[in-house]
């Protein structure tokens, strides 16, 4: 871990500022998914966002590839190799979809047209953002699928997608989100709809193919066990909030922030396999009216009368940052 | 072997099975009718005697499996008997008949898919207005009867403007031009109905391909809306709009034997109708057997599209 820790000297290729979403719901209300989210993604550099289901992990996703559900509000930035995204003509945004910023989403079997022979859909990412002849995508495609790790590709280039196990779905979904060279991938949960044998050779694969191309990777996960696998950073996230943030090795060392804690603990691990999991008690907040303080007080075991204020944020010990009211008398404040 | 030439030889060969119940059905169907055909045949003044041995030379006396077996061992031979009342044999007045309502029938289907399909697909995707006009059509198609739509053509077209002739037909071999003018009023009136299916199924399934995760992953790649539209989200809405389709064409043969007699086209239809009055069974047979037939073949052809335009179908049952 400690080689990996010194890779992200690159630049930031993706940076958030304060970034929020509100999506409208049912009755004219409207729910905070995403409030105010500051993280940033360096070159060959993976950062894992980690939380429960819901919590806006994949909202955030959305938000940055300008795919949000139809309505959505989006405030603060987004900012790619420092050119501020928000804003776009729908026409711009599609030519920086697939090219600078891609996409490899959570259920492979979902994300192929299921009537397109696999290699078409690779060749289409190339065609979609590069002037070349098919003859030229397709073999660019099938270079892909090697690399990838689909055995005899010229041959399963024209095979549809159902012909393919998942893992080979989601490595062909790989193939076509790298075609090219993106500066910035968004992993979304990539290997949940996975077998366990096949995540962890689909996490490495990603590994590998995003540092040698210098790509900045977002990877968006609710398991800890990826995180710890494959990330050099990690941001928690809760209730649409990043609560903690920092290098892997810290925050999994040294959690500041009481949901990290409860995270890790509820994590199935094999040396107390025999008791009961520990579980979080209470339920996440009601994001169409969030609470003011702190998101995480209701449900957390060390809360008090502070927390009824939003936390400050601070850095700590270890180089990363947290929310939370616990440490301001132990640490001074991040900004 | 092939994956698609083996569900193409799959598919025909379940067509067998399909083509020999439907030949039962027809049979006994038109002996179901109440009615007598010697009866109708010789009136009501006919002498027992007469009725009787009239009854002995069409073979109505054996029994009912004998009947069958000798109808169907000729349509094997291609032999559709003959015409009890004319004594002419069926075969050349059904190659007469055939083609005018195939004429009909696959105009009609062609402009309703060539129509149908485009404006579903801008009923899915398009504004406030391309919505509110297709909708509008939709339920204009849908709930307009056949005869009435007709009638209405007819009295603007050829009565009022005078453009086109009411009612008759001659053949495409004889005068292009001339068949055209006879057959378009039909063939309108038999698309309408036949369009609006087809937009609102167009509609349906387009709208259920466009909510899929694929369509967004499409985006994610940075494909052209066109492209999505057009090349992926119609691709895969077109199984359920071509399975529609084919089940329609069994609406148009019916629909067919209103407009053949609207219109005096001289199809299968309109034999049909006359024969079903006069109880004259091996003609009713013979019509109702090609139209089946056709049918069958129709469905047939569906299916395989189906299977070329999704591999999931040509690929099913297949290990």
């Amino acid at each position: 871990m400690s080689e990996r820790a010194g890779r992200n000297g690159g630049g930031a290729v993706l940076e958030l500022h304060d970034l929020s979403v509100r999506i409208p719901v049912s009755g004219g209300r409207w729910v905070e998914a995403v409030g105010g989210v500051t993280l940033t993604v360096g070159s060959a550099e993976i950062v894992g966002l980690v939380g429960e289901s819901g919590c806006g992990k994949s909202t955030l996703g959305g938000a940055i590839m300008g795919l949000l559900p139809g309505g959505s509000r989006v405030a603060g930035e987004v900012l790619l190799r420092g050119q501020d995204l928000r804003g776009l003509a729908e026409e711009d945004y599609r030519r920086i979809r697939g090219d600078d910023i891609a996409l490899v989403s959570q259920d492979p079997s979902a994300s192929l047209d299921p009537t397109f022979p696999v290699g078409a859909q690779v060749a289409e990412a190339i065609r979609n953002h590069r002037d070349v002849s098919r003859r030229a995508a397709r073999e660019r495609a099938v270079e892909l699928l090697r690399v990838v790790g689909i055995p005899d590709p010229g041959a399963r280039y024209a095979d549809p997608p159902h012909r393919f196990s998942g893992g080979m779905k989601q490595r062909v979904v790989i193939a076509a989100a790298l075609a090219n060279d993106p500066a910035v991938l968004i992993a979304d949960e990539p290997t949940t709809a996975l077998d366990v044998t096949i995540q962890a050779q689909i996490l490495h694969l990603l590994r590998d193919l995003t540092v040698r191309s210098g790509t900045g990777v977002l990877l968006i996960t609710h398991d800890l066990g990826v995180v710890a696998q494959v990330c050099d950073r990690v941001a928690v996230m809760y209730a649409g909030q990043v609560v903690e943030q920092g290098t892997v090795r810290e925050v999994f060392a040294h959690p500041s922030h009481p949901y990290t804690r409860a995270l890790l603990e509820s994590q199935p691990a094999a040396h107390h396999r025999s008791g009961d999991l520990p579980v979080i008690p209470g339920r996440v907040p009601d994001l169409s009216e969030p609470p003011a303080g702190c998101r995480f007080a209701a449900r957390c075991p060390r809360a008090h009368d502070r927390c009824a204020a939003p936390p400050p944020e601070i850095r700590t010990a270890g180089g990363g940052r947290v929310s939370c009211w616990l440490h301001h008398d132990t640490a001074r404040e991040a900004r | 072997m092939n994956h698609r030439l083996r569900f193409v030889l799959r598919r025909l060969v379940l067509t067998i099975p399909v083509l020999l119940v439907m030949s039962v059905f027809i049979f006994l169907i038109i002996r179901l009718v109440p009615g007598d055909p010697v009866r109708t045949m010789l009136g009501f003044r006919a002498t027992p005697a007469a009725v009787t041995q009239v009854r002995a030379q069409l073979h109505l006396d054996d029994p009912l499996w004998a009947q069958y077996r000798d109808w169907i061992a000729g349509v094997l031979h291609g032999d559709f008997g003959e015409d009890f009342v004319s004594k002419a044999p069926l075969g050349e007045l059904l190659a007469q008949r055939i083609p005018v309502t195939l004429e009909l029938t696959l105009l009609s289907m062609i402009l309703a898919v060539v129509a149908g399909v485009p404006l579903g697909v801008r009923a899915a995707v398009g504004g406030r207005w391309a919505r509110r006009l297709t909708e509008g059509f939709v339920v204009f198609g849908v709930s307009v009867p056949d005869f009435w739509l007709g009638i209405m053509l007819v009295l603007l077209f050829a009565g009022t403007l005078t453009w086109l002739p009411p009612s008759g037909y001659i053949p495409f071999t004889d005068d292009p031009a001339g068949n055209l003018q006879y057959i378009l009023l039909p063939v309108l009136t038999l698309a309408a109905a036949e369009t609006a299916y087809i937009i609102r199924t167009t509609r349906g399934s387009m709208l259920g391909v466009l909510g899929r995760p694929f369509i967004v992953y499409l985006r994610a790649k940075g494909t052209r809306e066109r492209s999505i539209v057009y090349g992926h989200a119609l691709r895969n809405a077109a199984a359920p709009i071509a399975t529609v389709v084919g089940i329609q064409f069994g609406v148009l043969l019916g629909g067919a034997i209103v407009v053949e007699t609207l219109f005096a086209l001289p199809g299968v239809g309109r034999l049909i109708v006359t024969a079903i009055n006069q109880r004259n069974y091996p003609v009713v047979q013979a019509g109702l057997f090609v139209v089946a037939t056709l049918f069958i073949v129709v469905s047939l052809i569906t299916d395989l599209v189906v299977g070329f335009i999704d591999p999931r179908v040509s690929d099913r049952g297949q290990s």
